[in-house]
């Protein structure tokens, strides 16, 4: 692969400018992370981050809420605002030429939105009707219930929001939470796809530059949920979840991590889909994940099958994960290389996702990972060394949580 | 970027389009079959047979067919529509060769019994999961209801009854009238060298046997009318909707996208600024599908179930607004800019001008660059818009609800 050109910045402000030129690609992306995420959220008010992010888009600089948005629909924005534990999220794509118009709003809505008290209640509003449309989606509704239950909060806590906690918000919430936490320090910028490298830095040094900067903000640690639950649910499948745990991507046994998981659930040839879906037939959908935060890993994995044949499927998904330890074949690790070889080869295409995943990189290690050196890493990976990380982080101490109609019970002996 | 077109003696036809800067190279079987073409005792065959094709061939095993993909680090996989069953793969331009080997040998699967009814359970969880959702089971009941009595009624996944009872036999019959060379659009698109693909063709496929399975094309006349399913528990009410709009050999079909944007976008639209900017709803959207033959508006949106009612006036007064006064220049302004804008990024990845480059060809025999439907976007006037509402006016013709309501507009559930 051609070597990427990575170039930093760091103002002195705090806030760290990526920018990654792409040369066979007509648009521009970016990625906005701002250090106002839900970890933040004061206790008894889970909900407030998820709000503000929704309102700080409701007028900002010299636009109100009407012009804004359609400031960035005229620019032909693919827009998407989020929340997360430690950030906020914006991002953007678009044609390359419309990109320093969208970045100039943006450094509006991060340094002086308004915040208007009569659109806190529609914000506030939308928020809760999200919450309740995932009670409404049991599948995404079992893994926000496992990490509440794998990690402590305010980590393990969803970054949507609780409903209960979004019912107390009042404006004053989300905006102390603004005033406390929404700076430069500990912000990313990401820029990927066709752009002028000097020009991009100095633009974002005229908008971000002297974005004021505020002391480090702190958060309150609580308990996790209990590592066995159910959470009756009247629906005609069973939902799984299962978490156990594993490294961070700063780790320097991520890439073992990885490709563990990788052979557990890599491709459509990896053992949850084959002994689970393929030779039994008990599931549509299963699949196992490696979730990072900043300090910690976990392995989730989720399948979901019709009531009477979740048992059945339980106790063969834990098998499953318990049996990688016992070997891996030198053919699976090579099919996971391929994978990632061409996922990486195939990121190339895309500004969206080279801005993303630039800004993540600086999140989670304070420097960008080449492509070339991910590719390194992942092809220098052999068998012993994914059996020593198994040996090291093995699959036990499970957090097991399912949403249906009836419990299941955990069978850790079977063999 | 370089088109290339040909047909096989046989009938099966098959487009490319080159574009050497990019990374990776696209390929996909568009089979022109889905649910409409199927009759009542073979519910569901059409996506069921799109399981069995990763079930193993004369060939391969299931565990090759699995296999072979993930060593060359396919992105691969499958879909079925009412109207389309796709196979396709993205791969680096060094797999294409065993790529579409693989992928051309799998669309003439063996369909094993014991293989067939394992994979019967995976289809019954897969609708048991849809069941679950009441979103799916909104579209299903909308279809069926605004399509009745049309094939565009029919269900992709069918039913618990119909897959439990269908056989083999039945499959391997609809596949071998169905899956004939004359009814395959074989499309390419990203890096690779056409001389070598055109061999490759030939050699995989030539022996296919060929035919064109006769499909009827009648556009749908709906009567329309309100369907309520209750769903104790749910807390939401989904409310969505159709009405005819161009079908897919449609010139308007441009200005019905462009319009679905002004009234329906997910943001910066007017069903965003009346609905959801103030809370009344949670999502609110309306899109325009193509059909062959027919077309529709779908409207969709979700909200507090004492929210639904007002909200389905909220939407009317949308419409009538929009149908008696148009859009305006700056609304319509706005719309083209979005949509060049999406067009644009979709096209970047060979994985997006697949898509375009197969169902064009497949829906209307046309080939279309980006500059091409760039340039018609940009043509685009507010009384093109005006026109293609005097044809096919903004309307709530058939609703379908899912949610914890018993009664709603006059339905009881």
């Amino acid at each position: 692969m051609p070597e990427q050109q990575i170039h930093t910045q760091t103002f002195p402000n705090g806030l760290t400018l990526i920018i990654e030129p792409m040369a066979d690609v007509q648009s521009a992306a970016f990625s906005l992370m701002v250090p106002a995420g839900s970890n933040y959220d004061p206790p008894g008010r889970e909900g407030a981050a998820s709000v503000l992010v929704d309102w700080i888009t409701r007028g900002a600089g010299d636009r109100d809420s009407m012009q804004l948005t359609n400031e960035l629909d005229n620019l032909g924005l693919q827009r998407n605002e989020g929340v997360g534990n430690s950030h906020l999220s914006f991002t953007g794509a678009t044609v390359a030429e419309s990109l320093p118009a969208a970045l100039a709003i943006y450094a509006d809505i991060v340094q002086s939105p308004h915040l208007p008290d009569d659109e806190f209640e529609p914000a506030r509003i939308g928020v809760e009707q999200s919450l309740k449309a995932i009670e409404d989606e049991p599948r995404q509704k079992v893994m926000i219930e496992l990490r509440r239950r794998c990690y402590d909060a305010p980590w393990g806590t969803p970054c949507e929001g609780t409903l209960e906690g979004v019912r107390r918000l009042e404006p004053g919430d989300s905006r102390e939470l603004f005033e406390r936490c929404a700076g430069p320090r500990d912000a990313i910028l990401g820029i990927a796809g066709k752009v002028d490298v000097p020009a991009t830095i100095d633009l974002v040094g005229r908008l971000l530059g002297n974005w004021k900067s505020k002391p480090a903000a702190t958060y309150q640690s609580g308990p996790r949920g209990a590592t066995r639950d159910h959470i009756h649910h009247d629906s005609t499948q069973t939902q799984i979840g299962i978490a156990y745990d594993s490294v961070p991507y700063h780790d320097q046994g991520y890439y073992a991590a990885w490709a563990a998981v990788s052979v557990l659930s890599g491709g459509m040839s990896s053992r949850l889909f084959t002994e689970v879906r393929e030779k039994r037939g008990l599931c549509y959908s299963v699949y196992a994940s490696l979730n990072s935060l900043r300090e910690e890993g976990r392995v989730l994995c989720y399948a979901g099958t019709t009531t009477e044949r979740a048992q059945e499927t339980l106790d063969v998904t834990l098998r499953e994960l318990i049996r990688l330890g016992e070997g891996i074949a030198p053919d699976e690790l090579k099919r996971c290389q391929a994978l990632a070889k061409s996922s990486l080869i195939m990121q190339q295409e895309s500004s969206s996702s080279r801005a993303s995943s630039i800004a993540r990189d600086w999140y989670h290690l304070g420097r960008v990972t080449t492509l070339n050196e991910v590719r390194q890493k992942i092809d220098a990976l052999t068998v012993p060394m994914l059996l020593e990380h198994i040996r090291a982080h093995p699959a036990k101490d499970f957090t097991i949580l399912t949403l249906g109609a009836q419990p299941l019970e955990v069978n850790l002996g079977v063999s | 970027m370089e088109f290339h077109e040909t047909r096989l003696d046989n009938g099966l036809q098959v487009v490319a389009e080159r574009a050497p800067g990019v990374h990776s190279v696209a390929l996909g079987f568009f089979v022109r079959t889905g649910a409409r073409d199927e009759t009542d005792d073979v519910s569901g065959v059409s996506h069921f047979l799109e399981h069995m094709a990763f079930k193993g061939t004369a060939r391969h095993s299931a565990d090759d067919v699995n296999r072979v993909f993930d060593e060359v680090g396919a992105k691969y996989n499958a879909s079925t529509s009412e109207e389309v069953t796709l196979f396709y793969a993205a791969i680096l331009p060094e797999y294409l060769p065993q790529t579409f080997e693989l992928l051309a040998d799998i669309i003439r699967p063996a369909l094993r019994v014991e293989d067939f009814e394992m994979e019967k359970k995976v289809i019954l969880e897969e609708i048991g999961m849809y069941e679950d959702q009441p979103t799916y089971t909104a579209y299903e009941r909308l279809m069926h209801t605004h399509f009745a009595g049309h094939p565009l009624g029919r269900s992709v996944l069918g039913t618990n009854a119909s897959i439990t009872a269908l056989q083999a036999e039945q499959m391997r019959a609809y596949h071998q009238q169905r899956y004939a060379a004359g009814n395959i659009l074989l499309a390419v698109a990203g890096n690779f060298d056409w001389r070598e693909f055109e061999t490759m063709t030939h050699k995989l496929c030539d022996a296919w046997p060929a035919g064109s399975p006769p499909r009827p094309v009648p556009e749908a006349r709906p009567t329309g009318g309100m369907c309520l399913t209750r769903k104790q528990g749910s807390l939401q009410q989904h409310v969505m909707q159709m009405a005819p709009a161009p079908p897919s050999s449609s010139p308007w079909r441009y200005a019905a996208d462009l319009l679905t944007v002004v009234v329906g976008d997910d943001t910066g639209s007017r069903m965003f600024w009346e609905l959801v900017d103030p809370g009344f709803a949670e999502t609110a959207e309306v899109g325009y599908n193509e059909f062959d033959g027919s077309g529709a508006y779908m409207g969709y949106f979700s909200c507090e179930p004492d929210e639904a009612l007002r909200n389905i006036e909220r939407v009317q007064a949308i419409y009538d607004d929009v149908n008696k006064n148009g859009v305006t220049e700056v609304e319509l302004a706005q719309a083209r800019n979005k949509v060049a804008s999406r067009i644009v990024l979709r096209s970047e990845r060979p994985m997006g001008r697949l898509s375009s480059l197969g169902h064009n060809w497949l829906y209307r025999g046309e080939y279309r660059t980006v500059a091409d439907d760039l340039a018609t976007v940009r043509s685009m006037k507010t009384d093109d818009i005006r026109k293609l509402l005097e044809l096919y006016p903004l309307k709530q013709t058939t609703t379908s609800s899912v949610g914890p309501l018993e009664t709603l507009a006059g339905a009881t559930a």
